[in-house]
């Protein structure tokens, strides 16, 4: 074999025996909603964070019904969710400490620019998700216990309809795949401002219902209980929700914007929601 | 036509520019897959030997089952080892789920079945004289079973490849038991999927389009060592 190609195995194996990280520092699981890891926002609001304090945060990206459960198994070490009903249940039964108000924004349904539905300008979300229905106009529902769909449901029982039938697609998806669904489908969904914003280049949904006080979307910040889980790392976990209600986080959070400027999240740490 | 287009654009400029996004993937990729079909034919290969050598009863129905483990779904093997894994499950107290370890243990699962079958055939298809020709010319148990394996290197080297191949596309196992985690445990596939979802169509077709180098890369290293022969 020519000298060549053997220094070429030769790195080649070295490259994979090699250890998968260098220094052992220390990990923390954090689970959360796709709205966050999809927007870009934990890009920039953990690397300062893992610098200070010598260590690497893996986010596990998944629904806030999933991220809640992945607590309740002790598998992760934080929560960073958006379904008050949901994390107030998990503090209560002792799964979760250390419960913080992060930030906000807001749900919004958006919906193809032909609106089948004529919805366009409703001020009241449940009037809008009447009147899809009525027409039985495509909807796509994500379908996966998140905070978004825990926020559907309660609106189609504001509504006082059971959605069901040809024109009611459950996904079982994140919030940026079912976005690009809606706008591959021409259906209408409910989405959280700050994905959609960030997604806007690339549908051609548009915003068709905003404003109703139900469609807020607060995101708390939640410990997973080391008095259950013992091997939690219940320090640094401590620190980091420290850090996104800090000063310094809560002004990372504010100055994070969409290409046009827009804000995507309102900071709101040491306020209460409702 | 035009979206299509701008993806390849991308995908192209993430490579030539060497993205270091991508090559970290495609790195971490390539170690996790080495490890589990590593694992997988230290298993795998010297079970197979052992079954198609041994004559002994349920063999038919043993060989039966590895053909059905040979199609396993991904999505299987992942949910189980996640039971075993997950911090509720009889292995939890060792914190391996949502690490590289949980991914190289699925590919291990997904991979051992495969080589194992292949290795079957591979040791079957030699010439059941060259056993016996070391026997008589008074090798031992070990010498001779050397033989065989030697004579079967090239079909072994196929089954080895055959694992290396299902553990590196597979998408299923890496997705549930890695977590696809940022810089830790993203690998190709999982990655390819998230892009897709995020609308990020050139990253996850730049990855595509390294992945399908790399399955060609192999079948080229492969044949080369075949020719040698």
């Amino acid at each position: 074999m020519a000298n060549k190609t053997k220094i070429f195995f030769v790195v080649l194996t070295l490259l994979l025996v090699l250890p998968f990280t260098v220094f052992a520092e220390e990990r923390l699981k954090l689970a959360t909603t796709t709205s966050t890891e999809n927007t870009g926002l934990l890009k920039v609001l953990l690397p300062p964070f893992e610098n200070k304090n010598n260590c690497k945060v893996d986010v596990i990206a998944v629904g806030t019904g999933q991220s809640l459960k992945l607590g309740e198994q002790g598998d992760v070490d934080v929560v960073l969710v958006h379904a008050p009903e949901l994390e107030e249940k998990f503090v209560k039964e002792g799964y979760g400490i250390n419960r913080q108000y992060v930030m906000y924004n807001d749900f919004i349904i958006v919906g193809p620019p032909e609106d089948p539905a004529k919805t366009k300008g409703l001020k009241v979300a449940k009037e809008a998700f009447t009147k899809i229905a009525a027409a039985q106009a495509p909807f796509v529902s994500r379908g996966d216990k998140s905070g978004t769909h825990t926020k559907e449901l309660a609106i189609w029982k504001a509504a006082v309809i059971k959605p069901e039938g040809n024109w009611y697609i459950e996904s079982g998806k994140g919030m940026g795949e079912v976005l690009n669904m809606a706008n591959e489908k021409k259906a209408y969904t409910l989405s959280d401002r700050g994905t959609y914003l960030a997604y806007k280049e690339k549908t051609s949904s548009i915003i068709l219902c905003e404003g109703d006080p139900i469609l807020g979307n607060p995101y708390h910040i939640i410990g997973v209980n080391p008095e259950k889980f013992p091997h939690v790392k219940k320090e640094l976990a401590g620190r980091l929700i420290e850090w996104v209600t800090s000063k310094e986080g809560q002004q990372i959070i504010r100055d994070f914007k969409d290409k046009n400027g827009n804000p995507l999240f309102t900071p709101t740490a040491g306020q209460k929601w409702q | 036509m035009h979206f299509i287009a701008e993806g390849f654009k991308t995908a192209l400029i993430l490579i030539i520019t060497l993205n270091r996004e991508v090559f970290e993937i495609v790195l971490f990729t390539l170690k996790v897959s080495f490890w589990g079909t590593l694992l997988s034919t230290l298993f795998g290969v010297p079970s197979g030997f052992l079954i198609a050598v041994k004559e002994f009863t349920g063999k038919a129905v043993l060989q039966t089952v590895l053909n059905a483990l040979m199609a396993l779904p991904t999505v299987v093997v992942g949910l189980t080892v996640y039971a075993f894994i997950s911090r509720q499950g009889p292995l939890g107290e060792w914190g391996l789920l949502f690490t590289p370890s949980a991914v190289i243990i699925g590919q291990w699962i997904l991979a051992t079945p495969l080589i194992c079958a292949l290795t079957i055939s591979a040791t079957r298809s030699v010439d059941a004289k060259i056993g016996s020709t070391a026997l008589t010319l008074g090798a031992n148990i070990m010498q001779e079973s050397i033989a065989i394996l030697k004579e079967a290197r090239f079909a072994l080297l196929a089954a080895i490849i055959a694992g290396f191949g299902r553990v590196i596309a597979e998408v299923g196992a890496a997705m549930m038991l890695g977590g696809n985690i940022r810089g830790y445990t993203r690998t190709m596939t999982t990655a390819i999927a998230l892009e897709t979802s995020k609308g990020e169509f050139g990253f996850g077709l730049a990855l595509g389009f390294i992945l399908m180098a790399i399955a060609l890369g192999i079948n080229f290293i492969f044949t080369y060592f075949q020719r040698r022969k």
